[in-house]
């Protein structure tokens, strides 16, 4: 029986000094046969189980990580979470996400600390300020929330905004979603285990896939560093790493594994209230309930599985945040990392079945695949349970990098990829 | 990876350098011949290998030159770099 966390577990758990509390979540050893596996134990992965056990009642699955939950680009992101898309398929994705996002925490009885700060994108030209317009108008169409600023309006909503007309990157306008925000990206990954293992899911850390046995053209079970597991459903959710998977099982994917950074700097009293990202010139901050100011970057151009990235990314999105926020100029930066992001053509996410029965791929998520935790998981145990895509994913299909049917977020979201 | 050797300038700062995907992707020599399918391969599937990989550099702040390159994924090590034309080295 799982206990419920509340305030009176809490009085009750400090009388033992915090020693007592009930684990999280097992750490069971594979069982011989599940009815899917899920490889990938990060947010997405987590998200998926936890949904298949409670709306499709599939409770006899696992989930395969090759490390530690939540290890990947879970905890490396930068936690922004909007639903600011150009498209119609990608508002409807996008947005499904963020209206699980507003209950999540209740949801799961775990608190992933949900702010909705808003999230501010700024113009910095003048095709900056069309698209920025044009995608406010596309967003209000989908029933998302979107307003567009003036410079003035900017500086009054953010005011360490250097707005001064002469400077490099200038601040022409900007958009507001006030629904976005940020959350606490490693409680996302606890919660979803958390809740799936209450309902039975087996979440094995430290279980590296080394192969995919197929019998003909549907999937027979998975090898792994823990044995033979038996499976008639793979749900591979395995995001810079899902090429590696697909290789495994013959299958080639439209993507390209590139290394995307992020920093924090020393934690500071609080200065800025919610999250501004600029596209034009990859440089997006936010500030951590801890007090670090988080700042994400871009990617480098080149494939690389090395959680690292070059020096000059780090160093252009730096020049760009100094010359927007002067104040910050004194900061200290505690530490940098990279994550392993897959991008698409198109840069919009897979959500799919493939030419193989009973093997599902989620990835292609690129620069922004935590936003959308709770909606992907949500869609894909739909697809896997049902051997359909759900309506709000079908767009997500891998066939449309055939059919030509593609949906083109590149620059055309509020970031560029 | 910080410094490549590009065949025609020598070792330069990575910085000069853009890379430009995989290499050895063949145009279609009939391309009013080919089917969705195929176009799909040759356009967007991409082998995106976690080890060695061929691929092509170009030196864009430099003499604007593409070549290939040979490295490893996994840790960025550069194995081999050779002009456009010639033959890869076998791996």
């Amino acid at each position: 029986m799982r206990n419920k966390y509340s305030v009176f577990s809490l009085i009750k758990n400090a009388f033992s000094y915090h020693e007592n509390w009930q684990r999280a979540w097992k750490d069971p050893a594979p069982k011989k046969e599940y009815d899917a596996v899920i490889v990938g134990g990060g947010g997405h992965g987590l998200a998926t189980a936890y949904y298949l056990a409670k709306k499709h009642n599939m409770n006899n699955i696992a989930v395969v990580e090759k490390g530690w939950i939540g290890g990947g680009n879970t905890g490396r992101n930068t936690t922004i979470i909007r639903s600011n898309y150009l498209w119609d398929a990608s508002a409807g994705l996008y947005d499904h996400a963020l209206k699980i996002w507003e209950d999540l925490s209740q949801e799961l009885n775990y608190n992933v600390m949900f702010s909705q700060r808003g999230v501010m994108n700024l113009a910095h030209n003048l095709q900056d300020v069309r698209d920025l317009k044009r995608r406010t108008h596309a967003n209000r169409l989908n029933g998302i929330d979107a307003v567009y600023l003036s410079t003035e309006e900017v500086k009054k909503f953010c005011p360490i905004i250097n707005t001064s007309p002469d400077i490099r990157y200038p601040v022409l306008g900007g958009t507001l979603q006030r629904r976005a925000g940020t959350a606490r990206h490693d409680a996302v990954a606890w919660g979803y285990a958390r809740g799936a293992d209450a309902m039975g899911v087996d979440i094995i850390q430290n279980c590296e896939v080394k192969g995919i046995k197929r019998n003909g053209d549907s999937v027979e079970g998975i090898e792994t560093t823990k044995g033979f597991i038996k499976t008639k459903k793979v749900g591979v959710v395995a995001a810079g790493h899902s090429s590696v998977i697909a290789n495994m099982a013959g299958l080639r994917l439209p993507l390209e594994s590139k290394p995307l950074q992020a920093l924090v700097s020393e934690p500071v009293k609080p200065i800025i209230d919610t999250v501004v990202m600029s596209n034009a010139v990859h440089a997006y901050v936010s500030q951590s309930d801890k007090g670090e100011l988080v700042i994400g970057a871009g990617t480098d151009d080149y494939v690389s599985y090395t959680q690292k990235g070059s020096h000059q990314i780090v160093e252009g999105t730096l020049n760009a945040i100094l010359e927007l926020y002067p104040i910050f100029s004194r900061m200290r930066m505690l530490r940098q990392w990279g994550g392993i992001v897959d991008i698409c053509p198109d840069a919009s996410p897979i959500l799919s079945k493939t030419s193989i029965k009973g093997l599902y791929f989620n990835c292609g998520w690129g620069t922004g695949g935590f936003k959308a935790t709770p909606g992907s998981g949500d869609l894909f145990a739909h697809t896997i349970a049902n051997d359909e895509p759900h309506k709000l994913n079908a767009a997500f299909n891998l066939n449309r990098f055939v059919s030509g049917d593609l949906v083109d977020e590149h620059g055309a979201a509020a970031v560029a990829h | 990876m910080f410094l490549i050797t590009c065949p025609y300038c020598g070792e330069r700062d990575q910085q000069e350098f853009k890379a430009g995907g995989e290499a050895h992707i063949e145009r279609p020599k009939q391309p009013t011949e080919l089917s969705d399918d195929e176009w799909a391969e040759y356009l967007f599937m991409r082998k995106n290998i976690k080890g060695v990989q061929f691929e092509r550099w170009n030196h864009a702040h430099g003499c604007r030159k593409w070549f290939n390159m040979v490295r490893d994924t996994s840790n960025d090590e550069i194995k081999a770099i050779y002009k456009m034309g010639e033959k890869p080295p076998s791996q």
